[in-house]
Formats: structure tokens, C-alpha cells, sequence
């Protein structure tokens, strides 16, 4: 701004020589119309003004402008220049500068301006030179000087003595265009001098008209135009006063265009985007307002009494200590969720047991368990039934030709285990994001678990959604969820030894087979764990959890046992296939319940947990941590009286090989091969030939035998 | 993620689970600012965790002015003291190919690995084992460069390109709207483009040649090895990459703040074919 202020000071010094005289009255009059020119330009000046000069609040111009118009009217009473010089320069740049703004400003209001333009703003460059300082004075002052004190120096050597008016002519016509004062503006510096010649004015006049036109001109694409982008841009920089503004101006620019699309698009981007925020918003706001119910005190009571409600933000805050857990505020919102889950149900107990990363959302998973005799009923699932062929082959038999009869003897299907046993010993509640309603999953079946340690998939994050694998999986994403869950849990959830120990109850242990102890009570006289111990040595941790068995349960369930008691009840056929079964399966065996972690099985010369203290820095306080190897995401601490186990990750198992699907097994002999199906080739002309020879001889030695009959048959089987 | 950032970076990095303690936080606020001073650093990020079976590593990078010259890579065992890490090298990936799980934790471990060599000896060729020891240092060094190469990423618009070449983070970079956000083609690798040259000319029309020089996530193989999610509503959006399982970036759009923290084992997801 500086270059452009200087020639143009140049120029009104110079213009003011010649600048006619009459022009000093047309000032006074027009220092009212300045007045007011000059609050409405205030906003664009304010954009103009660069430089070292500090922004000065919009009320200073005004009260510059103020300055201004009194020494307008003391010397427009006194015109005769005397001027003082030194305040008077100051004001020239800029009142050119608002001048500028104004005129640009004012000429989308005006639409008179244009003509008047060029001859207003001659009169002023005549008058500001020709009077020399005092007209020059006036001049600055009348438009009110921003610029006052960074101009002050340079107005006074460029004041009076500027007489390259010719030469710098056509560049202040240039920089004039941006010049262009409207009329009310104009007319107020538009005293003094005549001095341009009649005819330079109307060229000036032209040519400025013309730029400014150029400028001004509409872009066919966008609507805006030139003029008012670089205003519009110019103020947006001066307003901000960004570091290194010629380095980002292009994006400046950028942004000053979208800004004039942003408020029509608004409401549109509101609607469609900002929707889901809000809706998960509202749902976690009900979450909030759900205490304020009525009968508050009693409900409180209640509410400490029974206590379902694990202290969730505890174990946080323990899990946090070992770098594991969702965030204060997220935990929070699953605090919040729980309390819903455990208000709306019939809970006896409840955990968070963790969350559950898919491709599209996320679960969240609570570990319930429902007051005895509420079980809600199981929604029925579809079991895999499985056909016996034996039904057709029953119906075959009365055909004419038999059928062979397949010893293929379907698998039996092994129930799964009942509620509140083995890997049912829990209900599970997942919901995608802490304020959607909680869905129960259902309860796990034997051939899921086993097909699930066969498969490797992510979750998608919809329950619904399918599983297709090889081998294929016996029901949907919440079954192959609710699978992983359970071999989750039954591998990694651990407690410190003693806390839990077996009840006293039916004595169990005699029998053998149905030796598992499959329940276990709270120690009322744990003292706890050092955790030094804890971190140290791996058989102070125990599982709490039943193994599951390869067969998919936890406890043992005998097949073939059953069937034996099926055959009694059936028909005499199934004999024939009892023949045909395997013999004795034997009782698989897992590690009873309560057995030390340190029995675990390493993988691959990796100890399946890593202990770690909590914090190095501060061991008094810190607290034992237990990381699974086999299970990458699944936590366990243990302050020595606390513990708790979590779990947060994708839910796969960790193997170090690479995945293989299971190969197909081989093409399975379904009959048994006879001469009754097997396919033969057709025989070929010799050996039909060697047949008949063969069957001639037979019919010969039989003739020699003397008997007709044969030839008989020798005739029909020729015939043939 | 910006060691500038870290408390807010690490707070909208949680959804996945795996973050740091109070007391890594602490020190990491620390001594990362420290090292800014005393490499000289233009910019820091904590890189993310490395968790190993005996201790973790904590890895850190330091940035210069241009965004995508090399970083040099430094990690810690205690959040406190750094250590430099040479830089990769071909010959370094190669070697470590062949070492299979966990990483240890101890840096100064040797991970063995035999191998049938042909040694001549005297005109005769015949093969020997040879028992090559690798370091572990070697292989953390090599991974990080791994995940850095094929999962690092940075929103379209947060880096320009000068026309001198050097690239530099944009000032002036306001946040992907929602749209754009839930869009896998707005996010770049933050690494030296591999298949720009390989667009026909008529996509090479459309880009920006300032902002989109850089490939896009569009073309990732296998297609599906991002989740993208929106959190909190729609205040935030999460990748998530399944190839690196770990890795996790977060950006909460129409807002500056975006970052990449890497928490996991160090191993890739070979079986992820299977699992989509």
C-alpha cells in the first residue's frame, strides 16, 4: 500500500497546482457529504489499511475523520493556505486510500457514480497539488488520515516538490482506478486548483472509468467479479493478519470464494450430515436423564442395596494404570449403558468384559447373569438337524431293485450345554455404541465353538450379517460372536489364586467321569496377593473359567452313549449300522477348573502371558498386569485384593503360523462297492467274440453231455 | 501423532483400546520435547508402542521441515531415554523376512535363523548351514519402516506441495468435511507416491498437482484392509487398518486435528485374505 499511496500522493500533489480555485468552496459544502462518505467507507478503509501502522479500532477513524473536518472548516473558513504542514500530508495516502474504498463501496450503491468518477476524482488530484501543501492538507484531512504518522515523513518530501506530474501521470492513473471516489467523497477534496488542462481530465477520466470497468465485470462462471474478490480478500487478510500472507494468499483466495457458498449450503450439510451426531447425542443424553425417576429416594435405596452394577470406573481407572482401556468419557457412557441393562433386566450380576472391534461398528459386551429362575427364555434356534438317510433307505427297500443302502451314519449333533453351565454359564448383552438398546446373544452351541477354532474372520459389526467360510459356519455373525466370546473367556479369564475357591457341597470328586467341578465360590477369607508375587510368578493366577473341550463343551458328552440307548428304543435295522460305528470314543479331558496359569501351554516357545507391573517408577502403588499371548487384547490386574479381567481387540487367536482353512476331507465311500454297482466298460468286439467262443465251447461240452436244453439257451443267448 | 498434541491425540485414540499410562503420558510429554531440542527436530511425533514379550518399545520420529524427506526413528524402553535407530535399508528387510514372531523387548537379541549356504571351497560346492544371527534392533528398525511404508496416513490437504519441491504442512488446512471424511480416496500414504505415475492422464486432469501427490488408499490391495468408522456420532472418524492390526488413525473432521499411533505386536496380517 505504500507504493501505490506514494505515487498517488504524488499525483495529488502535483494535480493540486493546478487545481482551480473555485474548488475551495465546493469543499466546505461537501465536508458534510464527506462526513458521512466517511463513516460508510470506515469498513473498507479498515481493510485497506497495511503496514506497520496498529489497526486502529473502528471508532478511531471515525474520530480521525472528526480531526479532519475541523481543520475542514477552520481552514475552509480561512482557505488561503497557510497550512500545517506537518499534519496536514499525513492524511493524503490514506484519504486517496479511502478514497479508493469509498469509491468502490459506494459505487455499488451508487449507480451515478461511474460518470462522476472521473471528474470528482480530477478535481481532487488537481486540488490536493495545486494548493501544495494546504489544498494537500485539506485534502488528507478532509478524508481522515489513517495513515497519519507512517506518512507524515514521506508527505513531507513528496509534497510540494513533486513536478513529474506528466510522467507519472499515466501511473497514478493506474493506481487511480482503485482511487475512484464516488461523488460525495469527491467533491469534498474537489477545490483548488483547476490546473489539468480540460482535455487530460476526460482521458484520465476514460481510461480510469474503463479499468475500473474492467474489474468490475462480471465472471461468466461464477457471478463475482475481480474488484470486489480482491477487496473482499484484501479485508479478509487485514482483518486476520495471517504470518507470511503472500505465502498462503492463493488459498486465502480460496477461501474468501467458498465463503460466498457456505451460507446458502448450510442448512443442506446440517440436515444430512449432522443428523447422526445428534441422534447418538440424544440417545446418550436419555442415558443421563434416566436417574431422574420418580420415587428417587426409594429407588436409591435400592439402587445401593443390591448393587448389580459392577464399579465400572474402577477398573478403569486400574486398567488405565496399565495402558488398556477405552478413555474417561467413553467409559463413562458404558457405565451409563450398563446401569440401563442392569434396570430394564432381572440382573444379578454384571460385567463390562469388553469390546469388540469390527469393520463397520464396534461391540460392547456386558457379562450377565440373571437372578435365579428369571432366565428369560432362548430365543429358538434352528439347530442343525441333521437327516438320517436311513428314513430313504427304508422306503428304497420296497422297490423292486434295491437300492444299496449308504453306511453313511450322519454325526450326531452334541447338544449344547444347558444354562448357566460350562460355556453357558453366562448370558451376553452386546450393543454397538454405549446409548443403542442392548441385544442378548444367544446361547452357544458345541458345533459352533469347534467350527469357530476352524475359521478366522472379522466382524462386520451387524449381528445379522453371515459367515461365509469354510468350513461353514452353523449360524450368523452373532453365533460366531457369542463362540468367540466363550473361548475368550474360558481362555483368558484368570484370577488370583485363592480368591476363588470350591464350594463344599455334593461330593463330586468321587465319581470320575462327571468329575468336573464346574462351580466355585468367592473365598471369604482371600487376604490377598503381594504383587510382586502376582508379577513374578504365573501359578499365582488360576483360570476361573472351564476349559472347553475340543468336542465344544465343557462338560463331557458321550455320543455314543446315546445312541446305544437309541438303538434299544429302534428298529432291529440300526443294528446292522451299530456294527459299522466306531468303537469306544474316549472322554476328552481338559485341566479342571482352577488349575495355575502356569500350566499353560506355550506357543511356539512363547510363554502365553507377559506380567508387567504397572508403572516402573512408582512400585509401592502400582499394580500387577497380565497380558495374554494367545489372546492378543485380553487384560487381566490385580491390585493383590482386586482383580478383573477385560478384554479389547478383534477376537482372534494368535497364532504365529499362517491361517490354513482345513482342508476337504476325502471323497467319503459311500457304498459299498460290489459288482452291483460298480460300473463296468462295455465289452469290446473280441472279448464279445471270445465270450461266445467261450460259451460255444460250454454248449459243445455240454452236447457231448447230451443235453438239448442247452442248445436252447445257446439259441436265445445268440439271439440276443 | 504430534508430540504437540498428545493428550488430545491420545484421548481420540482410544476407541481402539490400547493407549498409554499415566505415567508413560507423563514422561512422554517430557522427553519429547527435549528431543525436539536436541535433534533439532521441525516437528515430533510419538509413532506408538511396540509391545514385546519381557518390555515395549516406545517409538518416536522426528520430522524436518520437508514432510516427506526420511524421519529418523528413535525409540525408548522407559519413555525417558532415546535412542536413535539407523535407517533402513534394503539389504535390512531382507534379512528380517525371515524372522516369525513377537518381538522380545530386549533390543540386544538375537533372533536365529539358519540357513543353507553354498560355500565353495576349492572347487566344491556344497551347502552348509549357517546359522545367521539377526538383531532385533535390525528388525524393529525394519518393521517400523514396513508400517510407516504401507499404513501411514495423512488426510488430503494437511501437506502441499511447493514448487521447490519441499513439502510442507498446510496452515491453511481446515479438516475434511463429514463427506469427505467417510471417503477412503481423502487419505493419502504418507510416503513417497508409488502409483501416481501409473494414472491414466485423464485422472491426473482432475488432481491438484499441490495437494494430491501422494497415493490414495482407494487402490489399496487387498481391497477392504481399511475400516473406516465414525465414532461419537459423526464427530470423529477412525481407520483402521487390518493388514497392521494396531494401527490406528483418527481425524475429527471439519477441525485440524488428525494422527496415526501404531499399538500392537509388530506382525503382519498375513491371514487377512481369509478373514474379510
Amino acid at each position: 500500500m505504500e507504493d501505490s499511496t506514494s505515487p498517488k500522493r504524488e499525483k495529488a500533489n502535483q494535480d493540486p497546482r493546478e487545481a482551480g480555485q473555485p474548488w475551495e468552496e465546493v469543499t466546505a459544502a461537501s465536508s458534510q457529504g464527506l462526513e458521512s462518505g466517511l463513516s460508510e467507507p470506515l469498513e473498507l478503509e479498515q481493510g485497506l489499511e497495511t503496514g506497520p501502522q496498529p489497526r486502529s479500532p473502528p471508532q478511531s477513524p471515525q474520530s480521525r475523520a472528526s480531526i479532519p473536518l475541523d481543520d475542514l472548516t477552520g481552514p475552509g473558513a480561512s482557505y488561503p493556505p497557510s497550512p500545517p504542514q506537518e499534519a496536514s500530508y499525513t492524511p493524503s495516502p490514506p484519504a486517496l486510500a479511502r478514497q479508493d474504498l469509498a469509491a468502490p463501496w459506494q459505487s455499488d450503491k451508487t449507480t451515478s457514480v461511474n460518470p462522476e468518477a472521473g471528474t470528482p476524482h480530477f478535481h481532487h488530484l488537481e486540488q490536493s497539488s495545486d494548493k501544495g501543501e494546504s489544498t494537500a492538507s485539506h485534502t488528507f484531512q478532509s478524508e481522515g488520515s489513517t495513515f497519519r504518522q507512517s506518512q507524515q515523513t514521506k508527505h513531507h518530501l513528496y509534497g510540494p516538490e513533486d513536478v513529474n506530474y506528466n510522467n507519472s501521470k499515466q501511473k497514478e492513473l493506474r493506481f487511480n482506478v482503485f482511487q475512484d471516489e464516488d461523488s460525495n467523497s469527491n467533491y469534498d477534496l474537489d477545490y483548488a486548483e483547476p490546473g489539468v488542462s480540460e482535455l487530460a481530465p476526460s482521458m484520465l477520466e476514460i481510461t480510469i472509468q474503463s479499468a475500473k470497468a474492467y474489474l468490475q465485470k462480471t465472471s461468466s462462471k461464477s457471478g463475482l467479479n475481480l474488484y470486489d474478490h480482491l477487496s473482499d480478500m484484501l479485508a479478509k487478510v487485514l482483518d486476520e493478519r495471517p504470518e507470511n500472507a503472500v505465502d498462503i494468499i492463493e488459498s486465502i483466495s480460496q477461501d474468501v470464494k467458498m465463503g460466498h457458498f457456505r451460507k446458502k449450503l448450510d442448512t443442506l450439510q446440517n440436515e444430512n450430515e449432522m443428523l447422526p451426531t445428534y441422534e447418538i447425542a440424544e440417545k446418550q443424553r436419555a442415558l443421563f436423564l434416566q436417574g431422574n425417576l420418580e420415587g428417587a429416594d426409594q429407588e436409591l435405596e435400592d439402587e445401593i442395596a443390591e448393587n448389580a452394577l459392577p464399579n465400572v470406573m474402577e477398573s478403569a481407572f486400574y486398567f488405565e494404570q496399565a495402558g488398556v482401556g477405552l478413555g474417561t468419557d467413553e467409559t463413562y457412557r458404558i457405565f451409563l449403558a450398563l446401569k440401563q441393562l442392569t434396570d430394564t433386566h432381572p440382573i444379578q450380576r454384571c460385567r463390562f468384559w469388553g469390546k469388540i472391534l469390527g469393520l463397520e461398528m464396534n461391540y460392547i459386551i456386558a457379562e450377565v447373569e440373571f437372578r435365579e429362575g428369571e432366565d428369560e427364555e432362548d430365543v429358538e434356534e434352528e439347530d442343525v438337524i441333521e437327516e438320517r438317510d436311513d428314513a430313504d433307505s427304508e422306503a428304497d427297500e420296497d422297490d423292486e431293485d434295491q437300492l444299496p443302502r449308504t453306511f453313511y451314519k450322519t454325526p450326531q449333533a452334541i447338544p449344547k450345554e444347558e444354562n448357566r453351565t460350562g460355556a453357558n454359564k453366562y448370558v451376553y448383552f452386546v450393543c454397538n455404541e454405549p446409548g443403542r438398546p442392548w441385544v442378548k446373544l444367544p446361547s452357544v452351541t458345541p458345533a459352533q465353538i469347534v467350527t469357530a477354532r476352524k475359521i478366522k474372520k472379522f466382524f462386520t459389526g451387524r449381528l445379522d450379517a453371515p459367515i461365509i467360510s469354510y468350513p461353514p459356519f452353523p449360524g450368523n455373525e452373532s453365533n460366531y460372536l457369542r463362540a468367540q466370546i466363550a473361548r475368550i473367556s474360558a481362555g483368558t479369564h484368570v484370577s488370583p489364586l485363592g480368591f476363588y475357591q470350591f464350594g463344599e457341597e455334593e461330593g463330586e470328586e468321587e465319581e470320575e467321569v462327571e468329575g468336573r467341578r464346574d462351580s466355585y465360590e468367592e473365598n471369604p477369607d482371600f487376604e490377598g496377593i503381594q504383587v510382586i508375587d502376582l508379577v513374578e510368578s504365573l501359578s499365582n493366577w488360576v483360570h476361573h473359567v472351564q476349559h472347553i473341550l475340543s468336542q465344544g463343551r465343557c462338560n463331557w458328552f458321550n455320543p455314543i452313549q446315546k445312541s446305544e440307548e437309541e438303538e434299544e428304543e429302534e428298529d432291529e435295522e440300526k443294528e446292522e449300522e451299530k456294527g459299522e460305528e466306531p468303537d469306544y470314543t474316549e472322554q476328552e479331558v481338559g485341566p479342571p477348573l482352577l488349575t495355575p496359569i502356569s500350566e499353560d501351554l506355550e506357543i511356539q516357545n512363547i510363554p502365553p502371558w507377559t506380567t508387567r507391573l504397572s508403572s516402573n517408577l512408582i512400585p509401592q502403588y502400582a499394580v500387577a498386569v497380565l497380558r495374554s499371548n494367545l489372546w492378543p487384547g485380553a487384560y487381566a490386574f490385580s491390585n493383590g485384593k482386586k482383580f478383573e479381567n477385560f478384554y479389547i481387540g478383534w477376537g482372534h487367536k494368535y497364532s504365529p503360523d499362517n491361517y490354513t482353512p482345513p482342508a476337504l476331507p476325502p471323497v467319503y465311500q459311500e457304498y459299498p462297492s460290489g459288482a452291483e454297482i460298480t460300473e463296468m466298460d462295455d465289452p469290446t468286439v473280441e472279448e464279445e467274440q471270445a465270450f461266445r467262443a467261450a460259451q460255444e465251447a460250454a454248449v459243445l461240452s455240454a452236447e457231448e453231455n447230451e443235453e438239448t436244453e442247452e442248445d436252447e439257451e445257446e439259441d436265445d443267448y445268440d439271439q440276443e | 501423532m504430534d508430540a504437540e498434541s498428545l493428550l488430545l491425540s491420545l484421548e481420540l485414540a482410544s476407541g481402539s483400546g490400547q493407549g498409554l499410562s499415566p505415567d508413560r503420558r507423563a514422561s512422554l510429554l517430557t522427553s519429547l520435547l527435549l528431543v525436539k531440542r536436541d535433534y533439532r527436530y521441525d516437528r515430533v511425533l510419538f509413532w506408538g508402542r511396540i509391545l514385546g514379550l519381557v518390555a515395549d518399545y516406545y517409538i518416536a520420529q522426528g520430522l524436518s521441515e520437508d514432510q516427506l524427506a526420511p524421519r529418523k526413528t528413535l525409540y525408548s524402553l522407559n519413555c525417558m531415554e532415546w535412542s536413535l535407530l539407523p535407517p533402513a535399508t534394503e539389504e535390512m528387510m531382507a534379512q528380517t523376512s525371515v524372522v516369525k514372531g513377537r518381538f522380545m523387548g530386549d533390543p540386544s537379541h538375537e533372533y536365529e535363523h539358519t540357513e543353507l549356504q553354498k560355500i565353495k571351497e576349492g572347487g566344491k560346492v556344497f551347502e552348509e548351514e549357517v546359522v545367521v544371527q539377526i538383531k532385533e534392533e535390525t528388525r524393529l528398525v525394519s518393521i517400523i519402516d514396513q508400517i510407516d511404508k504401507a499404513v501411514a496416513i495423512i488426510p488430503r490437504g494437511a501437506l502441499f506441495k511447493t514448487p521447490f519441491g519441499p513439502v510442507h504442512v498446510n496452515r491453511t488446512f481446515e479438516g475434511l468435511s463429514l463427506s469427505e471424511a467417510k471417503k477412503l480416496s481423502s487419505y493419502f500414504h504418507f510416503r513417497e507416491p508409488i502409483q501416481l505415475k501409473n494414472k491414466t492422464l485423464l485422472e491426473k486432469a482432475d488432481l491438484d498437482p499441490s495437494l494430491d501427490f501422494m497415493d490414495s488408499l482407494e487402490h489399496d490391495i487387498p481391497k477392504g484392509s481399511w475400516s473406516i468408522q465414525m465414532e461419537r456420532g459423526n464427530a470423529l472418524v477412525v481407520l483402521r487398518s487390518l493388514l497392521w492390526p494396531g494401527l490406528t488413525f483418527f481425524h475429527a473432521p471439519r477441525t485440524k486435528n488428525c494422527g496415526y499411533i501404531y499399538v500392537g505386536t509388530g506382525e503382519k496380517n498375513i491371514d487377512l485374505p481369509f478373514m474379510l
